[in-house]
């Protein structure tokens, strides 16, 4: 069978859960067995996720699982895995999955690949998985060939599909171990979705001239719902806060649509955003590389621009 | 304090990617090849920074073939006081984790370092692997760290917002933006960096379960369709009906 590990994080599921098991329910067709899902610590109905395709949803309950320690987490996971004979063990790419997912795989003696990013084929003995490489210049398929696999899905990867039913959950009793890292807070920036977790995500960069520019950005995030993002040297001069930083040294995002406005569009940057479904750059020089790896390209000053996109949007919803 | 640091030779970051005709390997003619950059800015200069505050020894690994002896120099110049190497060419995250805890093991470090993930296979695999091996606690994408005693403090980033963290030690740590600033070595310590000991060790024997397939580039984009700026009506209509975005 196909164990999904569906994080709530402080107690709610989010995107990420939802598409694991989807995930998680369309390779158990392929291989012809069923998908469950595992949830530790507390979370917000969590028979929901039957709706994803979980055939059964197990949940350790325990005060030491509110707290991600990945030593407690891989312990919990890989005795759940084995008590129930899961053959893949599904978890998210996320900074959760990160922290466990290389812990989980040498408990189980599992091969691991993360961050992967289509539906596998389980046709052979072995798994063979997709993933993006050499931060998004190529894509690489791997075979996993051991009895038990564990994958990690990156975000945005696969739809969330909710035609299933909602089961009730089974508490599944497995004593975790004593944590040895201590969360002594959490600071969380409440309002936006994360710019991993986004799926519009509206970024400038330089071309902006200064930090107090930035209110025509914010309006069209704000239409679109979008996210905000930053290119590294707007981080560096602190117009902006460093998690707004995309790119190879801030993070790699998925949007389903990025919009690009006054960056240049160095490789670095690109490394970071160039798996994003659709890209949207704004930018006054024709010869900005951006404009290679953009689907849609304006080519004028972004402070005409960008306002009139804005209205743009705001009379496109207005007629939704 | 004994700290160790793995670093990761990767292509730099603005090579030209390709493959062998057949897909199955990648083509490193040509290539120019660096120290990963997330070990070498943030994980290597913090436990540069933290021995020289605080006192003890720098170690840094590689695990890899004898044409890496020059970016593990690279790491003796910025700091570092000791390398090793474990002579293989190695395969896969499992191999790597394997042959650094099995050096690690007996060594007592008190802090293992490594970058959050590296540019070339982007797995953020190695490190937690090591520290499963070690039975040590694992804190990733660690953008800060202070030591005092046995006690270290970190933090986190996650998804919307950053998680503080203690640990004692000995533990291990991925290292991400905000841990430090890259540091350029300077003439002193590129002469130091040839006189520092670098041990050569043999790789221990490891199961292989992940195999590489196939590689590929991704398909060019079909080129970028330009809209004029006083048409932004039009690029809306393209995103909702062509790209169904929004
Ligand atoms: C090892 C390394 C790692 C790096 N990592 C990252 C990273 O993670 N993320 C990142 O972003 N960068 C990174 N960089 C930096 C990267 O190389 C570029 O320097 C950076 O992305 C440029 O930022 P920018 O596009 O905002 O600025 P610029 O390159 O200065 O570009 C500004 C753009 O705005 C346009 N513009 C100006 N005024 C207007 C206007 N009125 N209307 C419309 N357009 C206008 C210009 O034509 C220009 O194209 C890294 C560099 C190195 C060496």
């Amino acid at each position: 069978m196909v164990l999904v590990f569906a994080e709530s994080p402080r107690g709610q599921f989010k995107k990420a859960a939802f598409e694991a098991v989807t995930f998680g329910k369309k390779l158990a067709d392929q291989m012809g067995t069923s998908c469950a899902a595992i949830v530790l610590g507390a979370a917000q109905n969590a028979g929901e996720l039957g709706r994803y395709g979980a055939a059964r949803v197990l949940q350790v309950s325990a005060d030491a699982l509110n707290q991600i320690d990945s030593q407690v987490y891989a312990q919990v996971l890989a005795e759940a895995a084995k008590q129930l004979g899961a053959s893949v063990v599904v978890l998210s790419h996320t900074s959760t999955g990160k922290t466990i997912a290389g812990r989980l795989a040498v408990r189980l003696d599992a091969g691991l690949v993360s961050g992967v990013n289509a539906l596998p084929n389980a046709g052979g003995a072995a798994l063979r998985v997709k993933k993006s490489v050499f931060s998004g210049k190529a894509i690489a398929e791997f075979d996993i060939t051991s009895a038990v696999k564990v994958v990690s899905l990156m975000g945005n990867a696969v739809r969330p599909d909710a035609s299933g039913n909602p089961v009730s959950a089974e508490a599944l009793s497995i004593a975790p171990p004593a944590a040895r890292v201590k969360v002594k807070e959490v600071k969380t920036q409440e309002g936006t979705v994360p710019l991993p977790e986004a799926e519009v995500v509206v970024s400038a960069g330089r071309g902006m001239k200064e930090p107090g520019n930035w209110g025509i950005v914010e309006d069209l995030a704000s239409v679109l719902g979008a996210t905000t993002a930053c290119s590294r040297p707007v981080a560096d001069s602190h117009w902006r806060p460093h998690h707004e930083h995309v790119g190879q040294t801030g993070i790699a995002i998925r949007p389903n649509l990025y919009i690009a406005i006054g960056i240049s569009g160095a490789i670095q940057h690109l490394a970071g955003v160039n798996n994003s479904k659709t890209i949207v750059v704004i930018n006054k020089d024709p010869e900005a590389p951006f404009f290679k790896a953009a689907d849609y390209g304006v080519v004028g000053d972004l402070f005409e621009v960008v306002p009139k996109l804005t209205e743009a949007v705001k009379k496109f919803k207005a007629q939704q | 304090m004994k700290l160790l640091v793995c670093i990761s030779q990767t292509p730099d970051t603005t090579a030209k990617i390709s493959f062998s005709a057949d897909g199955k390997e990648f083509n490193a003619a040509g290539v120019q090849f660096i120290m990963n950059p997330y070990d070498e800015w943030y994980a290597l200069v913090r436990a540069c920074e933290l021995k020289e505050a605080l006192g003890g020894t720098v170690v840094v690994l590689n695990v890899g073939p004898a044409a890496n002896d020059k970016t593990i120099r690279k790491a003796l110049a910025i700091g570092a006081d000791e390398a090793v190497r474990i002579d293989a060419d190695p395969k896969s995250a499992g191999f790597v984790a394997k042959q650094i805890a099995e050096y690690a093991r007996n060594e007592q470090f008190d802090i293992v370092f490594f970058g959050k993930e590296t540019i070339d296979y982007n797995g953020s695999e190695v490190g937690a692997m090591a520290a499963e091996y070690l039975d040590l606690p694992y804190v990733s994408y660690a953008s800060k760290l202070d030591v005092n005693g046995n006690l270290a403090t970190l933090e986190r980033e996650i998804e919307g917002g950053i998680e503080v963290l203690e640990v004692n030690t000995p533990f291990v740590l991925s290292a991400a933006k905000g841990m430090a600033e890259q540091r350029i070595p300077n003439m002193r310590g590129i002469m130091a960096a040839n006189t520092k000991p670098l041990k050569v060790v043999p790789a221990v024997p490891y199961q292989e379960n992940v195999v590489a397939a196939q590689f590929t580039l991704p398909p060019p984009k079909a080129g970028v369709k330009l809209v004029q700026p006083d048409q932004m009506d039009e690029l809306v209509r393209l995103l909702h009906e062509e790209a169904k975005v929004i």
